[in-house]
């Protein structure tokens, strides 16, 4: 008589087993295939930017394997090792749009978040009148700000600054890009300020702090990271700006999208030095992204679940 | 927040002399004063009433700043421990006022001249021909038609993203690898989408693309030739960069959801399928909309990837409200025409937007 296997696996529990397997490969198929969309142009971007003509005609893909990468489009942009030490007008264009972004973008940002986390704490905190609108309603006149699409602002904007010789200075696209981000980063803090309870603040006050030593020593620190997530974004959306800057800039507070832009139209053959340049733009973002992902996160879920 | 009365209690003896209340009266109206005199001034030097050359305004900017400071200054001297809470207000009301009310109501005086900013006459009221100009305009409105098919198209980026939420949020390894790598387009700036993607993937002798495309027997595909396959294509790019947007969003709303309901809803026996439609599905209809709101707010500023890629052709079909305002502008410099247009836009946004919330509260109050 056979030995008789007391424990096995059912019928029931071998098909249980199957249909898990195939629903992990079908998950981790989805997940990878969605993983190449995301990368694979930000991969292209790279590789085309060492190729070199044939290369690019040719359409190959994996460096060393299909072509031998050169430093071609990087030579362009007077970024390459052989020409870094050199002097080169190329790179100075570069660097002259480059910093134009980092500036507008860096200072836009901080501006936004130091009037936004203002007025988002006083709305959480105080009730006002001005005329006949109340908090609700200043919150809404914030947040509606949204919604006015750039378009409406530009032309009139265009003439303004004009006749005050804003245009074509980053002073004028900072406080563009300011108006712009304020409302995201009002919203972002209103949430973080609503969820501070308000016992902290009038202990201090107990304590006799005024309201706005109350708010710089005990509420700031608290609320840092919501403030951080709100830069962020804020710096995410201000450094691809390209509409206004397309606009009211021309030579001297370019920015970098609208050099990209410039770029396509007038040597779109020159597949290596666009590549090297995109990639350029969008490498300080990527890098922010990779490693501050953790804040992007939150400043974006932030509106969503109350 | 709908509670009367200030969140925060605070009891302030302020006594604040008479002196010092003069003095924060006095600033704030004579800064207020010398912002006039100096608009007047200026406007007068404008008209060639008076024999002063001004180069700029900025005289007048400088004049309105000095007052917005004195204005918050005053606060503070005129109403102590009230006028300090205002603070944490005033600026931001002031920055966007002038930055918004001003240049609208501007821009309301501009939408009704003719003014071509290279010739030199200047600005001429004009009155209505701006607006029986545009009714007469089949590429604008052919651009407001586009708008509504780009905007239709959130539905089905909606259905992806919320797919890979779900996804991120089951049993998976490396969620944190996945997560950054979706999260990376959302990061790209538009324009150089607009040519990795536009330009160079979709190149149709050696990009990427089209050599796949002609791997599986689809040959010599045009991504910009004809109207149709163009606008989908930019719906597709504009998606690229999207998505990540709004999967973040419903990602935070389904980790928000307690585990119990999930379990409990399998302890009823409702399937995978059942359990998403009569359970997560019904609990995330908040976020979602808030989510789609957003998501739509941001698509009817849609411009960059057109302007950059097809530059509103073949023919207008890809055309945004944005993009054809923008070419309008650099072909024929007409501040006046463009601005009328963008005004309409605006009054049409608000009024679906107020629909659309209006509609949007109504699903989302619970129906218990």
């Amino acid at each position: 008589m056979a030995e008789q296997q007391i424990f096995h696996d059912s019928e029931d529990d071998l098909a249980h087993r199957a249909k898990w397997f195939s629903s992990r490969v079908l998950i981790y198929g989805i997940l990878i295939v969605w993983t190449i969309v995301c990368l694979f142009p930000i991969y292209w971007t790279i590789t085309t930017s060492f190729k070199m003509a044939p290369d690019v005609l040719r359409g190959n893909m994996i460096p060393w394997v299909d072509y031998q990468p050169a430093w071609l489009g990087w030579r362009s942009l007077g970024l390459s090792p052989e020409t870094i030490g050199a002097e080169s007008t190329v790179r100075e264009q570069f660097m002259q749009r480059f910093f134009n972004s980092l500036i507008t973008s860096l200072s836009a940002s901080t501006l936004a978040v130091a009037l936004g986390s203002l007025a988002a704490y006083g709305l959480s905190r105080f009730s006002f009148k001005f005329g006949f609108m109340r908090n609700q309603d200043i919150s809404f006149f914030f947040l509606s700000q949204l919604i006015l699409p750039p378009v409406v602002l530009a032309l009139p904007f265009l003439v303004l600054y004009r006749e005050l010789d804003l245009l074509d200075t980053r002073l004028g696209l900072i406080l563009l890009y300011t108006l712009t981000v304020l409302p995201i980063v009002i919203w972002i803090m209103r949430d973080q300020f609503a969820g501070i309870p308000t016992e902290l603040e009038e202990a201090a006050l107990v304590d006799g702090l005024s309201v706005w030593r109350a708010f710089g020593t005990i509420i700031l620190p608290i609320a840092l990271p919501g403030m951080v997530a709100a830069f962020i974004l804020s710096l995410v959306l201000t450094w691809n700006e390209y509409f206004f800057a397309a606009l009211l800039t021309s030579t001297h507070a370019n920015t970098l999208p609208v050099m990209v832009a410039s770029q396509t139209g007038s040597q779109g053959i020159s597949w290596w030095s666009m590549a090297a340049l995109s990639f350029a733009a969008i490498l300080p973002l990527i890098v922010i992204g990779v490693l501050l992902e953790r804040f992007i996160i939150k400043g974006m879920a932030a509106g969503a679940v109350k | 927040m709908s509670q009367e009365g200030d969140l925060l209690h605070v009891v302030t003896n302020d006594d604040i002399s008479t002196r010092r209340r003069a003095f924060g009266r006095s600033i704030i109206w004579g800064s207020f004063a010398l912002l006039v005199f100096v608009a007047a001034l200026q406007t007068l030097a404008a008209n060639g009433a008076i024999a002063l050359n001004f180069e700029t305004w900025r005289p007048t900017l400088y004049a309105y700043v000095l007052w917005g400071i004195c204005l918050c200054a005053g606060q503070v001297l005129v109403r102590g421990e009230q006028g300090k809470r205002v603070l944490f207000v005033l600026p931001a009301t002031l920055f966007v006022v002038s930055m918004v009310v001003f240049p609208l109501l501007f821009g309301l005086t501009i939408a009704f001249s003719n003014w071509n900013l290279s010739s030199p006459d200047g600005r001429q009221f004009n009155g209505w021909d701006n607006v029986v100009q545009m009714w007469n305009d089949p590429f604008y409105w052919n651009a407001l038609t586009n708008m509504v098919w780009y905007t239709l198209a959130i539905l089905v980026e909606y259905a992806i993203a919320f797919g890979l939420a779900l996804l991120l949020n089951s049993q998976i390894r490396a969620r944190k690898f996945f997560r950054v790598a979706f999260l990376l387009p959302l990061m790209l700036s538009p324009v150089a989408v607009s040519w990795m993607i536009g330009k160079s993937m979709l190149e149709i002798r050696f990009g990427p693309i089209s050599r796949f495309l002609r791997e599986i027997g689809i040959d010599n595909v045009s991504f910009f030739g004809n109207p149709e396959l163009a606008r989908l294509t930019i719906m597709i790019m504009d998606a690229w960069t999207f998505i990540p947007f709004m999967m973040i969003m419903i990602l935070a709303g389904l980790q928000a959801i307690p585990r119990e309901v999930q379990e409990a809803a399998k302890v009823d026996g409702a399937s995978g399928w059942r359990g998403f439609w009569e359970v997560t599905f019904p609990l995330m209809l908040p976020v979602s909309i808030t989510a789609i709101l957003i998501r739509i707010i941001f698509k009817l500023k849609l411009a960059d990837i057109i302007i950059n890629v097809t530059s509103g052709g073949p023919g207008g079909a890809t055309d945004s409200v944005t993009s054809f305002i923008f070419r309008e502008y650099r072909d024929r410099s007409n501040v006046g025409y463009g601005t009328m247009l963008a005004m309409f836009y605006l009054v049409l946004i608000v009024i679906a937007m107020t629909i659309l919330m209006k509609l949007a509260d109504r699903w989302m109050r619970p129906r218990y």
